[in-house]
């Protein structure tokens, strides 16, 4: 067992793990943030991917013990308050872009860092950053146009 | 038409809680003193077994429980199918655990309690079990027999005889299924104190478990509760009975502690419903203007190891949907579904039509190739032009009648809105890239709003405030919202107001859930009577008390007035009415998809220029939900032409046993779409004319683009998937 | 899907990283970006007793360039790579073949030196640093050691890496500004690993004639493959088309790529043969402009 800290969207979460604890079953369970979803649990589908000091990656692929010391943000971090949402969640919301949900909060996470990256991305570019994201719901016609809507609205 | 009416756009009341992460599916629930489950499946394909020795894995950290199938009420009863019942199939029944002869890999042999499910896997690998490997039967042709029908009206033979030209094709569909992305899920409590039971995670049809659980059990249903928590999609296979639904709760009881079950995807993508694998013998006997004489079908419907709760509704809707739009005057189809060592199935969105649409689009293209007749004129010419038409055929022992439509008109209509002549000419320039290029159509029937009645209960409160609860429940498609809407229209209080309950058997006395496009037929009917009864009470009651007509009444969150003298008017009362939607008789929207595609042969890649589907639904209560129905079911559709596939190797072992292998298609690979949505004909047997929309975008993709990948190729497609390996053959041959 | 146990080590320097392989040798796994060896322990298809997880250390994660030769640090990240304009323009190669590995949220966290180590034949690194005739430098107890690409990758999944040796930093020697490259491949997904590609670097004689040319073959067989004949072949002649078509049919001669799912070996020598020619075209055309 290794004692860690993790600062999960401003909040510092400390825990005692096991080495081989998934860090999304640390940030689900830990931390209590249920928003971060396992679809697939290696790594294709990107249901689970949160930002790591602001890059997105898999919860899936990473220990629990090696975000000790580092910056996590998941989906329950965008938006500013509990009656407002982030640009990217409000275009969503406006461009009918989730059915389900589940992948949602993932695929937020992939689209609010490529948004940081790539402020002005073609409709090629948008559908090349999601295809990390598996959505079963849309067929990502949407996604890819709440992706554009929060880009012209957060230039 | 109002902001938030029946055939407006409201944003969805779902997003919400899903945008914030603050949505509560299956995995994110926990109860205290929740202990976790683990199914040991089989390793084998088929094998037989004697003894399970669980004695290390009982002494492993954190084990509670070992589960095998001799611990269960009579070793384990058969869960029964649900619709499209065959006496002869009980036979084959799937119990909750294998009890000493496993017939498919990921077949349940144990269930393993422990604290964690991490214990639990390690546990598991202690546990022996002293299989011995049997013989492997994988081919459908030499499948165990377990349903058979033969369908047959006019005179077959005699079309047959009169014909000028007789197509005949052999045609494989593969096995392929609804894989939602978030997997199975279950939490089980048991109070001990009033012997009651609590499952979490229902969906899709949680009344109809409820009483196959209480059946199983030999329990009274009023002792169980099952519970809809958020559900991250279903397209058929999510929400049947399983063998866990059975295990999951008897774990609870037998350790007297909530047990979750989250099924990961390793199991997943070989314990949750196969679908779509068939072979069809199929023969065309036409005149040599194109006019249909008559259809001949001899299929196969490999349905895996055990007969599920769907029991025979695949072939089954498969033998009735196979005339599909156009005028037969005879049609014979027969199947067999048999059993096979692979993994069980039941339905997946647009079940036996995809496959069926496949089959019959691509067969009609042959034909007009034969013939020298233009592929869009072949189609009309042959179009059933009254309505109803009876198809001679059957849904579930109900008559398959169309209800209504214009196929011609939607031809028209699609022709134009695709610019199916613009297509023509792209389809005759050369590519830049050297690819092949090819155009598509195929024409389809849908059909909606199974199992015959609904159920909707109207509560309003003297603030206003109104709670809709259905027996329909959410597969995340966007039910609250459309329901809402109905409820809103029709009791004339704002859309925002309006909450709408589902899939809660302790607050909903009844339901028949969500499948085969029926939510917002069945669902929406039901809470339109419901509201339009509540909305006469209460202008019935104020009229009294004002002493004025209901008709003059203007009913408001406020309360209801006097129209033109607010002064007089009294506040809203509480007020509660149910309704029962019942309609024996189904929908049958019909539609086109068009397909333009470049085929490169020296990948075998298809890429998709363009793709349209026109589709009249009756009416459109939520366009925009609408389209995402339909963008959505062409994903699936795409994915199961070009991409997805359940392979096996000799020994049955799955060869897509991640989804690595198993390939969704991305954002890379689905194209934004064109679509065309109809109201042209209502549904005349529910009264909002809605024929459901859920599965259209599926249907005819295979056609569709099979369609379009001979016609780039000039050869016959005759199987799916369109893999890159097959492409390269088909463009050498 | 979840690991089974192990112990865990993260040491901070490349030393005390040798020290944990010299001490627990077979024991132990090494962690770098994880993106191939966790999906392999969810699974329990890996199971390592130990980890010696090497993210902490800082100074495998730099890249350098020395005496005009590049120098990747083991840790250096996919995303790093992609990003980088120098490397985009001095080695275009290794930028091309960079982008087509997995998806965004891989390449943050998968590594070159990882992508190495696992030697999965058909990864896009291992084959564009066969094209590139790199130098793989390794570290132990026992002292360095310096490796061709074709010393280092022995077969499927399978380096000559010591249980004790720790892969610290990959050299890439100076391209000539004038080369054409091109990174071809074909997947069933984009992102997903290719059932056949090319990795193609050629250079252009003022003549016309190819003076330098290298070919590299992606999910060829069972490590990256070196195309000698094509590249023997178009060496010191015209590169026309005719020159392409049979240097490609050269490149596929006695390749036997395995059969799977997603294509028999016919149809992935027919499009290891596709991929080649069409690498070799681009490259080219590339190659033309830049010495025009």
């Amino acid at each position: 067992m290794r004692k860690i800290a993790v600062q999960i969207n401003g909040r510092v979460v400390e825990g005692e793990v096991e080495p081989r604890l998934l860090l999304g079953d640390f940030i689900r369970d830990n931390a209590g943030l249920t928003g971060t979803h396992f679809g697939c649990e290696h790594g294709v589908c990107g249901a689970c991917t949160v930002q790591l000091d602001g890059e997105p990656v898999r919860s899936c692929l990473m220990f629990a013990v090696q975000a000790h010391g580092r910056r996590i943000a998941t989906v329950e971090g965008m938006a500013p308050s509990a009656t407002e949402l982030h640009p990217l969640q409000q275009a969503f919301h406006e461009s009918h872009a989730l059915q389900c949900g589940f992948c949602t909060p993932g695929i937020l996470m992939t689209m609010e860092a490529f948004l940081r990256a790539e402020p002005d991305p073609s409709p090629e570019r948008i559908r090349a950053a999601l295809a990390g994201n598996l959505c079963r719901c849309t067929g990502y016609q949407n996604i890819v146009t709440g992706v554009r809507l929060a880009a012209d609205r957060m230039k | 038409m109002e902001l938030h009416g029946i055939g407006a756009s409201p944003l969805r009341k779902e997003d919400w809680p899903l945008l914030r992460g603050e949505g509560t599916f299956i995995a994110d629930f926990k109860r205290p003193g929740m202990v976790h489950a683990l199914v040991v499946r089989s390793p084998f394909a088929h094998a037989r077994f004697r003894h399970i020795d669980g004695s290390a894995a009982l002494q492993a950290r954190g084990v509670i429980d070992l589960i095998t199938a001799a611990e269960l009420p009579d070793r384990g009863r058969p869960i029964p199918t649900r619709m499209f019942k065959d006496e002869a199939a009980n036979r084959f029944l799937q119990k909750p655990l294998a009890d000493g002869e496993v017939r498919y890999s990921g077949e349940p042999v144990a269930l393993l309690i422990a604290e964690s499910r991490y214990l639990a896997e390690d546990a598991a690998e202690l546990l022996s079990i002293d299989y011995e490997p049997l013989e492997v039967v994988l081919d459908p042709d030499a499948g165990t027999v377990a349903g058979h029908l033969v369908v047959e009206r006019g005179n077959i033979e005699a079309a047959f005889a009169q014909a000028d030209e007789v197509i005949k094709e052999e045609f494989r569909i593969q096995r392929h299924a609804a894989t939602p992305l978030e997997t199975r899920g279950l939490v089980a409590e048991f109070d001990a104190g009033a012997q009651t039971l609590t499952v979490w995670g229902a969906a899709k049809i949680p009344h109809v478990n409820r009483r196959i659980l209480a059946q199983l059990l030999g329990w009274e249903e009023s002792r169980i509760r099952l519970v809809e928590l958020h559900v991250g999609g279903g397209f058929g296979a999510r929400g049947e009975f399983y063998p866990e639904d059975f295990l999951i709760p008897f774990g609870a009881m037998r350790v007297g502690r909530p047990v979750a079950w989250i099924e990961d995807r390793e199991e997943s993508l070989r314990a949750m419903n196969h679908s779509r694998e068939q072979v069809h013998r199929v023969e065309l006997a036409l005149k040599a203007d194109g006019t249909f004489l008559g259809l001949k079908d001899t299929f196969v419907n490999n349905t895996g190891a055990y007969v599920r709760t769907h029991g025979m509704t695949v072939p089954g809707l498969s033998i009735s949907m196979l005339p599909g739009p156009y005028a037969w005057p005879a049609y014979r189809g027969e199947y067999h579904s048999v059993l096979t060592n692979k993994t069980p199935c039941g339905t997946y969105r647009s079940p036996g039509r995809f496959e069926v649409n496949f089959v019959r689009e691509r067969l009609i293209d042959i034909a007009a190739n034969r013939l020298g007749i233009d592929k869009v004129e072949i189609r009309r010419r042959n179009f059933i032009h009254e309505f109803p038409h009876d198809t001679g055929t059957l849904f579930d022992e109900h008559p398959v009648v169309y209800d209504s439509g214009d196929y011609s008109l939607l031809l028209d209509k699609a022709l134009e809105a695709f610019d199916y002549s613009g297509l023509k000419r792209w389809r005759a320039q050369r590519s830049p890239d050297g690819f092949k290029r090819g155009l598509g159509i195929a024409f389809f029937v849908e059909k909606a709003g199974p199992a015959e009645r609904e159920y909707a209960r109207v509560e309003l409160t003297d603030s206003g405030d109104v709670t809709v609860y259905t027996g329909t429940v959410s597969l995340g498609q966007g039910m609250e919202t459309t329901l809402a809407q109905v409820c809103s229209t029709h009791l004339g209080l704002p859309f925002e107001r309006v909450t709408v309950k589902h899939g809660d058997t302790a607050v909903i006395p009844e339901g028949m859930g969500s499948f085969g496009s029926r939510a917002a037929m069945m669902g929406g009917a039901a809470v339109m009577g419901a509201a339009v009864k509540l909305r006469r009470r209460l202008l019935e009651r104020a009229a009294e008390e004002l002493e004025a007509a209901p008709d003059d009444l203007v009913l408001t969150v406020d309360g209801i007035a006097v129209r033109g003298a607010p002064s007089r008017s009294v506040p809203l009362p509480s007020m509660s009415v149910e309704d029962r939607f019942v309609c024996e008789l189904l929908g049958f929207p019909y539609g086109i998809h068009v397909a333009a595609v470049e085929v490169d042969t020296g990948t075998g890649a298809v890429g998709v220029h363009r793709y349209a589907v026109a589709y009249d639904i009756g009416r459109a209560i939520n366009p925009v939900i609408v389209r995402g129905q339909i963008a959505g079911g062409f994903a699936q559709g795409l994915g199961g032409v070009l991409l997805e596939e359940f392979a096996f190797d000799a020994n049955g072992q799955p060869l897509a046993a991640s989804f690595m292998d198993y390939l969704l298609p991305t954002s890379e690979e689905v194209p934004d779409i064109d679509m065309l949505i109809t109201e042209d004909a209502p549904s005349p047997h529910n009264p909002l004319g809605v024929k459901g929309a859920g599965e259209g975008g599926t249907a005819a993709v295979g056609g569709a683009i099979a369609n379009a990948v001979a016609d780039a190729l000039g050869v016959e497609v005759t199987q799916l998937p369109l893999s890159p390996k097959r492409i390269t053959e088909l463009a050498s041959a | 899907m979840k690991p089974a146990p192990f112990d865990y080590d993260d040491p901070r320097s490349v030393d005390e990283a040798i020290g944990l392989l010299a001490r627990y040798g077979d024991e132990c796994k090494v962690l770098a970006g994880g993106q191939s060896l966790v999906p392999l322990m969810n699974f329990r298809l890996a199971r390592p007793g130990r980890l010696v997880d090497i993210n902490g250390i800082e100074s495998l994660g730099q890249v350098k360039v020395e005496n005009g030769r590049l120098l990747l640090g083991a840790m250096v990240r996919h995303a790093q790579v992609e990003r980088s304009n120098d490397i985009a323009a001095r080695w275009p190669l290794l930028h091309d073949a960079i982008v087509w590995v997995g998806h965004s949220q891989i390449r943050n966290r998968g590594t070159v030196g990882g992508s190495v180590a696992h030697a999965d034949p058909a990864a896009e690194l291992p084959c564009a640093l066969a094209a590139l005739d790199a130098k793989f430098h390794v570290l132990s107890r026992r002292g360095p050691r310096v490796l061709r690409w074709d010393q280092i990758f022995v077969s499927e999944f399978t380096t000559s890496l010591a249980p004790d040796e720790l892969l610290t930093a990959i050299e890439v020697p100076p391209q000539d500004p004038s080369t054409g490259v091109a990174f071809v491949e074909f997947a069933r997904r984009h992102g997903d690993f290719a059932l056949g590609g090319a990795a193609v670097s050629i250079t252009l004689a003022r003549n016309g004639t190819c003076s330098d040319v290298a070919v590299a073959l992606l999910s060829a067989g069972p490590r990256p493959v070196r195309a000698e004949e094509a590249e023997r072949r178009l060496k010191g002649g015209q590169v026309d088309e005719a020159a392409i078509k049979q240097a490609s049919a050269a490149a596929v001669q006695g390749l036997h790529p395995t059969s799977d799912l997603h294509g028999s070996r016919e149809y992935r020598v027919k499009l290891l043969q596709v991929m080649t020619e069409r690498a070799l075209t681009k490259a080219v055309h590339l190659a033309t402009r830049r010495a025009a």
